[in-house]
């Protein structure tokens, strides 16, 4: 199992930062979070076409790059440092590997390869984005017909396809449809972090394909990969909150001399350099886990609870330590504060990947 | 560094083994053999001991020495951090004179460094050592000196010149304990073991050729004693001996060393939290099944991964020769602290009322209570977590450094009567 990057995944990570970078700035973000789509489409095809980041994590055979979740969690982090603004989360990687998992050969050779040119947007249909386990409950499939409600789902509004995760008579179905189809019902949702654009999407005896069968178990992988992508978007926003707010220490005077000589100030940002260093190690470990296959089988939800406390910590001190500025809404703190408080609970708080994680770690002792 | 690949070393290592390697011999006879034939400290230069092995090349030795079940050489008490300093800093005479009987377990060390007036602030320290007829005259006092009550020598910090600003007038000796001059008392610690003893140095003497680093240097070479210390996680590590049922004359002799030396350590594995105690204690009390334990549990765990990592990619970044600065030592020290915290913190929940007995009728014999008045010590020795937090912000973070009360010639700085 690789233990740290190659230094081919280190020249990948900087073509990624270099074009987020120039492609999210703080000013672009702000812009696009105040649109409905909430994303820049010319910014997007370049994503997908030019730079080929959509691509990554699938299959030659569907139209990938084939390289995995160290890959993917590469440019997950880059995204989270620069927030970037589009439907890659919700096409590429929470539609993508819900397809990839489950999808039929068919299926998969229909959808992956239109989702990796970013010429389809999808999105995942989850009826409950706190805990896999509670998945299928209020979306149902029965005989073709898909019914019920999702209140919560990410870019839907921007989708033309939807991937969906519904009960069934016994246990859990993969079903396709288009967002226009008749039955579906999507309407956009205020959120807290207007930069991850989000939909309720309801189906009234909607039409629909199946394109797979779920077992709890493979919801649950799914979900592990979700959540280490997801955990490496929050530690790219942890560690760009850490730098900006020390550099900020560095400047700001007051009684005589840089905030950064205060040692109450200095000490907490000794501590969060600490827990980013470690919220770090156990992400970036959880993706060679899972491009492994191995480690331990709670490792994606330590990685989550991990990167969530430590993006919210660095949040709340990146704010205090700016004081009145900070509160602002023309300093550009709040965005982050914004992801990270909407990262923390989505896919699961971190009390909720705690306890995942002892029962997978009691399940195997 | 040694190009041999590590299938050679495996071979090597297995064929000098069976030349050599003896329980029956005396401990001595059998670390004067291991010493001399550069198996003992393979990382170390050629020239004194070791056989320039990088970490992974030293990593197979140390396995083979394990399965086989040989006795390495002696490793307790603070003489690691002695020996070191000694290879680090020393000049070539004093490596040939004091390396050797550390590893073969001769000669015993401490570490006098703390004084009553000065432990946070080292270099605030106002121990006297005075040139007198080509000898050095040692006058002074040193506090929470781990082991000094068996120690043979002590790597010692004192002050040569009064008149310079207080990091440029220390020098760093290697002092003889068993000398007229030397008298230690051991302090009762509150967890009421006793390692740690003060030193009263009176008219004590160290010979010229004891200096290291030359007059005024100290500083340094204390720094680099100090970069050990975090690394090794501190001093006085109890050694568990060697694994499985060998038998002849070098483990007994082993064993009693062993005991003799790690008498005044059995408490620091407890220190550190006892994080191994955690999940069977709480499966076998149930505590296990306590949401709110297990939300104490899973935030250990997380905690311990963490830090394991991170030092593991510090520790990949140094050897790739990066420039980027990660002091892993002191993110290590500090983590170390948290962890063994929050793994008193579990272990009080998993107890609950019964936290309050002590002694060997208590949880594992005894060993949760010393845990959990043990803790506070591992934030405090080998450099407290505010000054561990200090070095990360300046050096790491490179935030502006305090405010100094203490430029300016020693002489005139304020500090404790
Ligand atoms: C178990 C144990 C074993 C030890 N073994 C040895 C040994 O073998 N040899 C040896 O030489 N010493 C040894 N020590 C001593 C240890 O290194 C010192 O106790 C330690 O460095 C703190 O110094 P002090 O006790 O003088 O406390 P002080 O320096 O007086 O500190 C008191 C408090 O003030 C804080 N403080 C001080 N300066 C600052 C600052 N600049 N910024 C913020 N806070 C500050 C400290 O963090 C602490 O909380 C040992 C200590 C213990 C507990």
């Amino acid at each position: 199992m690789q233990t740290e990057y190659t230094e081919d995944q280190e020249a990948f990570r900087e073509v990624v930062s270099r074009f987020l970078s120039d492609k999210s700035q703080p000013a672009m973000v702000r812009e696009l979070m105040e649109s409905e789509e909430g994303f820049d489409s010319q910014v997007w095809q370049q994503l997908c076409s030019e730079v080929g980041l959509s691509a990554t994590h699938f299959p030659e055979a569907y139209g990938g790059f084939g390289f995995g979740p160290v890959e993917l969690g590469i440019i997950a982090e880059e995204m989270g440092r620069y927030i970037y603004c589009g439907p890659f989360f919700a096409s590429c990687v929470m539609a993508g590997y819900a397809l990839l998992a489950s999808a039929s050969e068919e299926a998969k050779a229909s959808l992956l390869p239109e989702i990796a040119t970013g010429s389809t947007i999808a999105t995942l249909v989850l009826d409950n984005l706190n805990s896999p386990a509670l998945v299928g409950e209020s979306l149902t499939a029965r005989e073709g017909r898909l019914s019920g409600n999702a209140p919560l789902v990410v870019d839907a509004q921007n989708a033309s396809t939807l991937i969906v995760i519904a009960g069934e008579a016994s246990g859990l179905g993969l079903y396709c449809l288009a967002t226009d189809a008749t039955g579906v019902q999507i309407a956009a949702v205020e959120a807290l972090d207007s930069t991850r654009k989000l939909a309720s999407v309801s189906f009234a005896n909607a039409d629909v394909r199946k394109i797979g069968d779920i077992s709890r178990n493979t919801l649950e992988q799914i979900w592990d990969y979700l959540c280490v992508a997801l955990a490496h978007e929050m530690i790219g926003g942890a560690q760009h909150l850490l730098e900006s707010t020390v550099d900020y220490t560095k400047v700001r005077y007051q009684f005589g001399r840089p905030i950064g000589s205060f040692q109450s100030l200095k000490h907490r940002c000794a501590d969060l350099l600490m827990e980013v260093e470690f919220a770090k190690a156990v992400t970036h470990h959880a993706a060679f886990c899972l491009a492994a296959g191995d480690g331990e089988p709670y490792v994606a939800s330590m990685a989550k609870a991990m990167a969530a406390d430590t993006y919210m910590k660095a949040a709340k001190e990146a704010i205090q330590m700016r004081g009145g500025i900070g509160f602002t809404w023309e300093e550009d703190t709040h965005l982050w504060y914004k992801r990270a408080k909407s990262s923390e609970v989505f896919l699961g708080t971190p009390a909720m990947h705690r306890e995942r994680m002892m029962s997978l770690m009691e399940e195997t002792a | 560094m040694n190009e041999m690949s590590l299938d050679d070393i495996t071979g090597e290592v297995n064929a000098w083994l069976d030349e050599n390697w003896d329980p029956n011999l005396s401990l001595e006879d059998w670390r004067r053999i291991l010493v001399d034939g550069g198996w003992a400290t393979p990382h170390w230069p050629s020239q004194f001991f070791g056989r320039d092995f990088t970490l992974e090349q030293s990593a197979v030795v140390a396995r083979i020495f394990n399965e086989r079940g040989v006795v390495p050489v002696a490793q307790t008490g603070p003489r690691r951090l002695a020996a070191e300093t000694i290879l680090a800093m020393g000049n070539d005479d004093q490596k040939s004179r004091y390396l050797r009987p550390i590893l073969t377990g001769e000669h015993s060390w401490c570490q006098l460094f703390s004084e009553p007036g000065s432990g946070s602030d080292l270099a605030g320290l106002s121990t006297k050592a005075q040139l007198v007829d080509g000898r050095w005259i040692i006058n002074g006092q040193k506090v929470w000196n781990t082991s000094a009550h068996h120690a043979d020598y002590g790597i010692l910090v004192a002050r040569t010149d009064w008149d310079v600003p207080k990091h440029q007038g220390i020098s760093f000796f290697l002092i003889h304990m068993h000398q007229p001059g030397v008298e230690v008392r051991p302090l009762k610690q509150m967890n009421g073991h006793a390692s740690f003893n003060e030193v009263f140095m009176t008219d004590a003497v160290v010979a010229a050729e004891d200096l290291v680093g030359g007059e005024g240097n100290g500083w340094a070479v204390a720094k680099t004693t100090l970069s050990y210390e975090r690394r090794l996680g501190g001093v006085g590590r109890s050694f568990g001996g060697v694994q499985g049922d060998w038998r002849g004359r070098v483990y007994q002799e082993y064993e009693k060393e062993l005991t003799i030396a790690n008498e005044p350590y059995t408490w620091y594995p407890q220190r550190q939290g006892r994080v191994d105690l955690v999940l069977p204690r709480a499966r076998e009390t149930g505590a296990i099944q306590d949401p709110a334990t297990r939300q104490e549990i899973a935030r250990l765990i997380c905690m311990q991964k963490g830090a394991s990592l991170a030092s593991a990619a510090a520790e990949a970044k140094r050897k790739s020769g990066s420039n980027e600065l990660v002091p892993a030592g002191s993110i290590g020290k500090l983590a170390a602290s948290v962890i063994a915290r929050q793994a008193a913190h579990v272990h009080t929940l998993i107890s609950s009322a019964d936290a309050m007995r002590s002694g060997p009728d208590s949880a594992e014999n005894g060993l949760v209570a010393e845990v959990l008045i043990s803790v506070p010590a591992i934030s405090i020795a080998g450099g407290t977590d505010e000054i561990q937090r200090n070095i990360i912000s300046e050096r790491v973070l490179t935030m502006p450094k305090e405010m100094r009360a203490d430029t300016g010639p020693f002489r005139d700085i304020k500090r404790n009567e």
